[in-house]
């Protein structure tokens, strides 16, 4: 996609010697011992050099996992996951990548080609081995890609770079944020990540100042047996405006890989703060082996009187989703918007939703997803939303919508609609049917294949959530909206 | 150009067709009228492609091809197009996305170069001028919330744009009133050629005052029971289906 | 999961003390199949004990928190009590129904059955075929705390049955009632058999004193044959201090017609819930509900229609109006199981919050695993309409009238989906009653 074409070519353009607070020279030989106890998470913490406050807030966590049980709620099921066999920090591997191109699975040249990334990226995005990839691996699993543009950010006071780096150069902001939107002990997976995350971006945009350009970060996951625990934090001050863009892949594995991230939103007095993501971690194979688990705590926080959170989600990958982004709208007229698109095929599982929490008064939220089962896929739309007994004024709309392709698929809807004083409004409608044989014949008529039909219906089932990505992103995710829909039909 | 014989074909096990003969040769525009619940339109299905349209009997020659053994997309590509009767909306999808898609994979099955946007948008304000297609319509979602007459024309424009061989327009008089009717049979002429056969079904005589045929089949029971010139519909339209019926029983 | 047990509740420990002797008392009827019931349903609840909050189907009726006691089993009611109870009447209360009166869980019916038949479990009556049949078949819901505990502490089974083709032309009334001023708990339970092509409309109604800490917890169970047509309407008018739990468990055929009202103005705590299987092709389901509260009431409607078989419609709609801090909970889901296609589901579940402190949940779920499907659910909350209000009251409508007006029309809705015409005007001014006690 463009944001990621758009990164690589960034990145490349990085003198890799100038990533000075990289730990790469190094860091290629370090990885923590295979399992997890304090001495993993002091080794985490030392190697990142971290205060004393940060090593015991994740002590704390570490303490208080050991006490949790994982949730077993959600419509998803995997096979028990084993927390001591994983790597709870490493980094990119000194191991040979595939030497050229000609070793790479071509699936996955498949899917990047069709993801409109030249050749070059695509070796580099598949890992093959040159110059470049150190760099390129050290961008993906965290930061720099905005030291390019780190003039002109800092020009407008906006602050934009690893949380590793927030932590040593902007301590009293993250002490003063960190956990204050997702509590360490908020579930077992946020206090795991509370424990042990290893990177992540961190976004301030100071009073009055509208970030002068799309903000975006890159994740993936390289490493075996890994798992990957980032945490974001994104602060706006008064009046502040920021519009972040977050975009995932993975390569092939055939074993599961975790992926538990936490991210925390904090909107000030009449801050805004848009969240678009773009989910394509590796789903697994046809018979669904291997895949990303991706149990991700996505949480806003309107603080401030008229503030808004808006997150907009585009979910094609990972074996398993279970992710609710939410928004807390504690602040006097504040907002929360989610906008979701969700896609399931083959095997994949899907739970995923929102909580919308009014606490202030004439607080407004809007839901709107699209589910789309396909293959042997299970699609789950989760939402809360939830009125407190001095919110009054609050309102909510929800729709969710969902379309079957195929029958052996299943799509279902579990809302949680709360009301608690009288002065609010709820209205909640929801719809799953199949998709059109008219519209798939019509469009087949025309010309269209089978699977050419189903991508541009499923494009006009999704287009109000569409409509709300940024304009790259947007017409990206169309196309990963086809590919994910591939073999879908036969 | 087409060839049809002894075909019979049924929907949710009831027959409907029963033994159809016909042959179009290129250039030919060949009328189709009978009453309703006669096959005409299931007609128009199988030759499209429809799931759910069952032949069990006969064949269909399409430029010397067994049109039956292809999918309808294939069809489409090699230029059997439909005008359907009765448009189908797709929400969300603008009509310029949906022309686009379809033309270029028209022009890759047919082995031609995808049209680039700026070449295609051209080529499609060209067409739509011509039949007094407003380009607001365009970037509406295909069909929806389309008057009866726009949606005709929004199918003649597709015809147009998709340069087929055979058209089969389904009852395209329908729910038109006479403007309508007018600007789209002035499509369906500009479109005939030598080269291209037409098969216009209807049930109303009146459509074949604009669009004038050279053969006119009437279809009972699931076959054609008479074929004649254009006079054919005019004492059609004086004596009735009933009247025609009568004599053939 | 082995969790910690958590401390057990006063009621959980009565139902354990209390159940070994019940047993034996109960022991004389059933034989081992009934006696094997009734030792996996108290299992069941001794193991699990009641259900909190923590349990997601009891997310917002928290039974462990709010059964504090289980008052003892009702023993025999006194002749007197009997009487008297046969003196009273219901809200909806039909003279030429055939009236099986149930005082404080146990059956009095004097009816005389026409053109149908009634057996006891207890007594051991020999029963038809068809009713042996749906009692030997597995109980789907066995699990279900409410289900359970009136299992566990059943005295008999009532058991009615209208024959292939009968077609009732009057309805069936089972007609609950408490006597007396002790709090005592009871667990009437009723099999209905309604064989293929037979019509029955079957009014439940649910009545006992005020001021009265009474629990009751009714099962009724009704087996709708191949093209049956069943009208089921329901009334929990109880006494404003008792806990009520109550299920309505069917299963229907091939062609079924069936239709559930449930109207709920009385209790402190009460939840209705309904099962309904669809386990035959083209069945049409019609379920609505009414719930009026006020003060601190609970109620909760917590319905499942499972469509285990294809071409099925099921339409479901749910009213509820709460006033001061009552609370009302619409839990509804739509189960559409792999190869049940051509289902056509709607579900919509509507509330008005008159008090400021009054709260709704409602969780409309779907879980569906076929594709060619229309499946939908709604739900709204929100206040009286002020625009609609005005306009009214511009038209000279004083502002309490209008209101009624509004509310009237607002259940009304659901209620006019009741065919049987005096019923329907029984809940209608039952309704208006409510209204008018409205301060």
């Amino acid at each position: 996609m463009p944001a990621v074409q758009e990164t690589v070519e960034r990145v490349r353009s990085i003198d890799v010697d100038q990533y000075k607070y990289g730990f790469e020279t190094n860091i290629e030989s370090v990885k923590a011992p295979k399992g997890l106890d304090e001495s993993t998470v002091r080794f985490i913490s030392a190697k990142k050099n971290e205060p004393s406050w940060l090593l015991e807030w994740r002590l704390e966590a570490f303490k208080r996992w050991k006490t949790m049980t994982e949730p077993d709620w959600a419509r998803v099921h995997y096979p028990k996951i084993d927390y001591q066999d994983l790597y709870y920090y490493s980094a990119p591997k000194n191991t040979p990548g595939p030497s050229s191109l000609d070793e790479v699975d071509p699936e996955l040249l498949k899917t990047y080609e069709k993801l409109g990334i030249p050749l070059r990226e695509q070796e580099i995005l598949a890992g093959v081995r040159g110059s470049s990839r150190v760099a390129v691996d050290a961008v993906f699993d965290s930061v720099s890609v905005v030291t390019t543009f780190k003039d002109e950010l800092k020009k407008a006071g906006v602050i934009f770079g690893s949380i590793s780096e927030a932590v040593r150069e902007h301590p009293e902001l993250v002490r003063k944020y960190l956990g204050t939107v997702v509590p360490s002990s908020d579930n077992f997976f946020a206090t795991l990540n509370s424990a042990v995350f290893s990177d992540g971006s961190f976004v301030y945009i100071p009073k009055g100042v509208r970030c002068p350009m799309e903000l975006s970060t890159y994740f993936r996951i390289n490493e075996r047996n890994t798992g990957q625990f980032e945490r974001t934090l994104i602060i706006a001050e008064e009046g502040a405006y920021v519009s972040y863009l977050e975009g995932c892949t993975a390569p092939q594995r055939d074993e599961n890989q975790l992926h538990a991230a936490v991210v925390e939103l904090v909107a000030l007095d009449n801050a805004e703060i848009k969240y678009s993501t773009v989910q394509n971690w590796y789903p697994g194979d046809k018979q669904g082996k291997g895949g990303v688990y991706n149990f991700v705590t996505k949480r806003g926080d309107c603080r401030g009187r008229g503030s808004k959170i808006s997150w907009t989600q585009v979910e094609t990958g990972s074996a398993i989703t279970w992710k609710y982004p939410s928004c807390i709208l504690r602040g006097d007229n504040s907002q929360g918007e989610f906008y979701s698109i969700a896609i399931s095929n083959g095997y994949q599982q899907v739970d995923s939703g929102t909580k919308m929490i009014h606490l202030g008064k004439n607080t407004t939220s809007r839901i709107v997803s699209k589910g789309i089962a396909a293959g042997h896929s299970n699609n789950t739309y989760r939402g809360l939303v939830s009125a407190h007994r001095k919110a009054t004024g609050a309102r909510n709309f929800t729709n969710c919508d969902s379309l079957l392709v195929g029958d052996k698929c299943g799509a279902h809807t579990t809302p949680y609609i709360e009301a608690k004083n009288s002065k609010s409004v709820f209205e909640h409608e929801a719809t799953t049917s199949k998709i059109s044989e008219d519209m798939l014949f019509y469009c087949r008529q025309r010309g269209l294949t089978q699977e050419e039909a189903v991508a541009l219906v499923v494009n006009g089932f999704v287009k109000d959530v569409l409509q709300h990505l940024p304009m790259e992103f947007a017409v990206e995710a169309q196309k990963l909206i086809a590919i994910s829909l591939e073999g879908s039909v036969g | 150009m087409l060839e049809i014989k002894n075909l019979h074909a049924e929907v949710a096990d009831r027959k409907i067709l029963q033994g159809l003969d016909l042959k179009v040769k290129a250039g030919e525009v060949h009328a189709i009228m009978g009453p309703n619940g006669s096959g005409k339109s299931t007609l128009s299905y199988v030759l499209a492609g429809k799931d759910g349209y069952t032949v069990t009997e006969g064949s269909v020659q399409y430029q010397g091809e067994d049109l039956l053994a292809l999918q309808p997309e294939e069809r489409a590509a090699k230029g059997v197009f439909l005008a359907f009767q009765y448009p189908i909306e797709i929400p969300g999808v603008t009509t310029m996305t949906f022309l686009r898609t379809a033309v270029n994979s028209v022009r890759k099955q047919r082995g031609e170069a995808e049209l680039s946007t700026p070449d295609f948008l051209r080529f499609v304000r060209e067409k739509a001028k011509d039949l007094n297609i407003d380009q607001e319509m365009l970037k509406r979602a295909v069909n929806v919330g389309f008057s009866g007459g726009e949606k005709k024309r929004n199918e003649i424009l597709q015809m147009a744009l998709l340069e087929p061989k055979l058209c089969v327009l389904d009852e395209t008089d329908s729910g038109l009133d006479i403007d309508a009717l007018k600007v789209v049979a002035d499509g369906v002429n500009a479109l005939r050629s030598p080269q291209r056969s037409m098969i216009v079904i209807t049930h109303y005589q009146r459509l074949l005052d604009y669009i004038v045929p050279d053969v006119v089949h009437i279809m009972a029971k699931g076959r054609i029971v008479r074929t004649g010139g254009p006079d054919l519909a005019k004492e059609l339209e004086e004596r009735g289906y009933a009247g025609i019926e009568t004599e053939i029983a | 999961m082995n969790e910690v047990q958590p401390i057990r509740t006063d009621a959980e420990n009565a139902i354990i003390s209390r159940f070994p002797d019940f047993a034996k008392k109960q022991s004389h009827w059933g034989g081992a199949e009934i006696a094997r019931e009734r030792t996996a349903a108290f299992e069941i609840l001794k193991s699990k004990g009641l259900p909190s909050r923590r349990v997601e189907e009891w997310k917002y009726t928290d039974l462990r928190a709010m059964l504090r006691d289980m008052p003892s089993p009702a023993e025999a009611p006194s002749r007197e009590a009997v009487e008297v109870a046969a003196r009273e009447k219901s809200a909806i209360d039909l003279s030429d129904a055939f009236k099986f009166l149930f005082v404080n869980g146990k059956n009095f019916a004097m009816v005389k059955a026409e053109g149908f038949e009634i057996y006891s479990l207890a007594n051991g009556d020999k029963l038809p075929k068809a009713v042996s049949d749906t009692l030997a078949r597995e109980r789907k819901h066995a699990l279900n705390a409410a289900v359970a505990l009136n299992t566990a502490f059943m005295t008999d089974a009532t058991i009615i049955h209208v024959p292939a083709g009968k077609r009732l032309a009057r309805p069936i009334h089972l007609a609950f009632r408490h006597e007396g001023k002790i709090a005592q708990s009871s667990f009437p339970r009723v099999l209905i058999v309604v064989e293929q092509g037979a019509s029955v409309t079957i009014v439940e109604t649910q009545d006992g004193p005020a001021g009265v800490a009474y629990f009751d917890n009714a099962l009724v169970e009704i087996d709708a044959g191949d093209q049956a047509e069943v009208n089921h309407v329901r009334h929990n008018n109880a006494g404003g201090a008792s806990i009520t739990l109550s299920t309505l468990a069917v299963r229907t055929g091939h062609g079924t017609k069936f239709s559930s009202f449930a109207m709920a103005t009385g209790g402190a705590i009460s939840r209705h819930q309904m099962f309904f299987d669809l386990a035959g092709k083209n069945a049409e389901l019609s379920v609505q509900g009414a719930t009026l509260l006020r003060g601190k009431q609970h109620a909760d409607n917590t319905m499942i229609a499972d469509h285990m078989a294809g071409g099925c419609v099921g339409r479901q709609l749910f009213k509820t109006v709460l006033d001061d801090n009552s609370r009302g909970v619409f839990q509804g889901l739509i189960i559409v199981r792999p190869h049940s296609q051509k289902t056509d589901g709607k579900m919509m579940s509507s509330a008005l919050l008159l008090g400021d402190d009054a709260e709704m949940d409602n969780k409309p779920e779907l879980e569906i695993f076929a594709d060619d499907v229309q499946c939908g659910h709604g739900a709204t909350v929100g206040a009286l309409d002020e625009n609609l209000l005005f306009y009214l009251r511009a038209r000279g409508i004083p502002r309490r009238e209008a209101e009624i007006l509004l509310i009237e029309s607002f259940v009304g809705d659901a209620i006019q989906h009741i065919e049987n015409e005096r019923v329907r005007e029984a809940l209608m001014s039952c309704a208006s009653a409510w209204l008018a006690e409205r301060s």
